[in-house]
């Protein structure tokens, strides 16, 4: 019986580094492919927004150094998916860059690099608009319009197989991808090789998070999963982890509204009639996910919009006085903002921690704060120099705000620092949308070149 | 039931109680249970139905976008539609993480004793 076996050392390749010891047990089974996510949108929409990485160089590094030397030793692909967190342009030529340069620094024998890039041009989506294609929000949102796209920092496209499909072919060996699914990067080359397409989206849903479909709990740890023309079996590597029919089955539901359904460009992965079984005690196999494919080709669209230069105070509240007042004080810190500023053209924002900083309308004990407060303070607005005037009003005036009773008239709040310190620019999403494409390599241009260190 | 059991939390029935972004407009919930019947005794239980998620996060139900039953992973699972997108600025919790500690304890209620 023929199979591809596939290993995912880590899901979201950077924001932590990968084990090492479970990676090379892996490696040591001589896998066909090694592959890693490093994308997300969980980390918010300021990197894509202001086209960062959040995770830091040296950790990306650390991985694609292990991953690539394994991967040219072993003489196998190796495939990186959503490259820096977002998947924009620069972070694909930031990670191309990486892979150039530990290969000259190992001086690895000659290679070829493919990438493919998916930011998509603000004017496309313009045109789209206007010839009345429209671009559907999903999860509830409204259809996408020229304000909300004018306002609209950066579009990123989500690829499905396709791209990765064309670099395979192209001969690369390794593989650098803008953003995309994260299960395509495992189910590309399987489906290239001729596996069924259900169980090869299966085999990349399931992988995607390396360790996480695994237990005990223990993330960043080597997950190898095989494909054969009947089923899935996935393995952890890690000696202390097992993949179980509870921890495979399990992982279908994270993160996603609904655990029998999976979405890609191209179609949509069936799981309400796998089947999971215990092969050994660290391997469960699977059968019999469906695939339907798609009948018109839709891409999901992820974009980011500026809301403004960001300034950020600390304020602590003692006195339960003012702890049951607090909604007076933050009500006097807005007045002296409306009476230096106005209200147009800035925005503040205050999170009370010890009363539902973290949770907000959704915090059941809201009624009861706690016997100290913690007010973390956003000043926002489009210079740098207005945000840090809000956010110092807005903190400032906590100290002198007026409660009718209060005892203690000598300040109202507790500095841990009497400044307000820069943030990071605030963005929103703006684009969780779809639009319709002609083919499903249309957004994703491909590119390959041969590295060859001297 | 064989054996008559009193109330218990569901901190100490179920083995997972999580909460994580589903995309950047949702948070989803997992409370995953270690055995068949533990699971089957929260469901039947209807502590977890839609109206009491509802009811104990004090949202309307039609802010439940999902709520699934799911057997293979002796699971429950359901989703809440944020008000704001993910990362927004004042939300805090960009990942959706902390947000089913109210779920701890959701009292379950004791079987046949009575």
């Amino acid at each position: 019986m023929r199979t591809l076996r596939f290993l995912c050392p880590n899901g979201h390749l950077g924001f932590a580094p990968l084990k090492v010891p479970s990676f090379e047990l892996g490696v040591a089974n001589r896998p066909d492919f090694i592959l890693a996510d490093s994308g997300s949108d969980d980390i918010g929409p300021g990197p894509l927004g202001h086209d960062v990485s959040a995770s830091p160089r040296e950790w990306q590094e650390h991985d694609l150094e292990h991953m690539l030397l394994a991967a040219r030793s072993l003489g196998v692909p190796m495939i990186i998916g959503s490259a820096g967190d977002t998947g924009t342009n620069s972070r694909v030529a930031l990670y191309v860059s990486m892979i150039r340069d530990i290969a000259r620094r190992h001086g690895l024998a000659p290679f070829r690099i493919g990438w493919f890039h998916s930011e998509v041009d603000r004017e496309r989506l313009r045109a789209a608009i206007r010839c009345g294609d429209a671009i559907r929000g999903l999860d509830g949102r409204d259809d996408l319009d020229e304000a909300e796209l004018g306002a609209t920092s950066r579009v990123v496209a989500v690829a499905g197989i396709h791209p990765y499909v064309e670099l395979l072919d192209r001969g690369a060996d390794v593989i650098i991808g803008g953003r995309s699914s994260d299960a395509v990067i495992f189910a590309a080359p399987a489906i290239r090789a001729g596996f069924p397409a259900a169980l090869s989206y299966y085999l990349g849903k399931v992988l995607e998070c390396a360790s996480f479909c695994a237990e005990p709990y223990g993330a960043k740890e080597t997950v190898i999963g095989s494909i054969s023309d009947h089923d899935v079996q996935v393995t952890a590597m890690h000696p202390e982890q097992r993949c179980t029919v509870a921890s495979v089955a399990g992982h279908a539901m994270y993160e996603r509204s609904n655990p029998y359904f999976e979405t890609v460009a191209g179609g949509v992965l069936d799981m309400s009639t796998c089947r999971y079984e215990q092969v050994d005690e660290r391997t469960t196999r699977v059968t019999g996910p469906r695939f339907e494919p798609a009948t018109e080709f839709r891409v999901k669209l992820e974009g980011a919009a500026k809301v403004g230069e960001r300034y950020v105070g600390v304020v602590g509240i003692r006195d339960p006085y003012t702890i049951a007042h607090v909604e007076d004080v933050l009500e006097w810190s807005r007045s002296q903002l409306r009476e230096r500023l106005g209200v147009d053209g800035y925005e503040v924002h205050f999170n009370v921690f010890g009363r539902d900083g973290v949770m907000g309308d959704l915090e059941p004990l809201r009624d009861r704060p706690a016997h100290e407060l913690c007010v973390v303070v956003q000043g926002i607005a489009p210079t740098c120099a207005r945000a840090e005037e809000v956010a110092m009003i807005a903190t400032r005036q906590m100290f002198y705000a007026r409660l009718p009773d209060v005892k203690g008239t000598a300040g109202g709040a507790a500095f841990l620092l009497d400044e307000v310190m820069p943030a990071s620019p605030a963005y929103r999403w703006s684009l969780n949308h779809t639009m319709r494409v002609d083919g499903l390599l249309d957004l994703f241009p491909t590119f390959i070149d041969e590295v060859a260190p001297a | 039931m064989k054996h008559p059991v009193s109330t218990a939390r569901l901190d100490e029935l179920a083995k997972t109680i999580r909460s994580k972004n589903a995309g950047v407009d949702r948070i989803t919930f997992d409370v995953i249970f270690p055995t068949r019947a533990a699971f089957d005794r929260v469901v039947e239980s209807g502590v977890m139905s839609r109206e009491r998620i509802a009811a104990l996060y004090r949202i309307p139900e039609a802010r439940i976008t999902d709520f699934v039953v799911f057997e293979p992973a002796l699971a429950i699972k359901f989703t809440i539609a944020r008000t704001r997108p993910s990362g927004s600025p004042g939300d805090g919790d960009i990942f959706g993480a902390q947000q089913y500690a109210p779920l701890l304890a959701l009292e379950v209620p004791g079987v046949g004793d009575g």
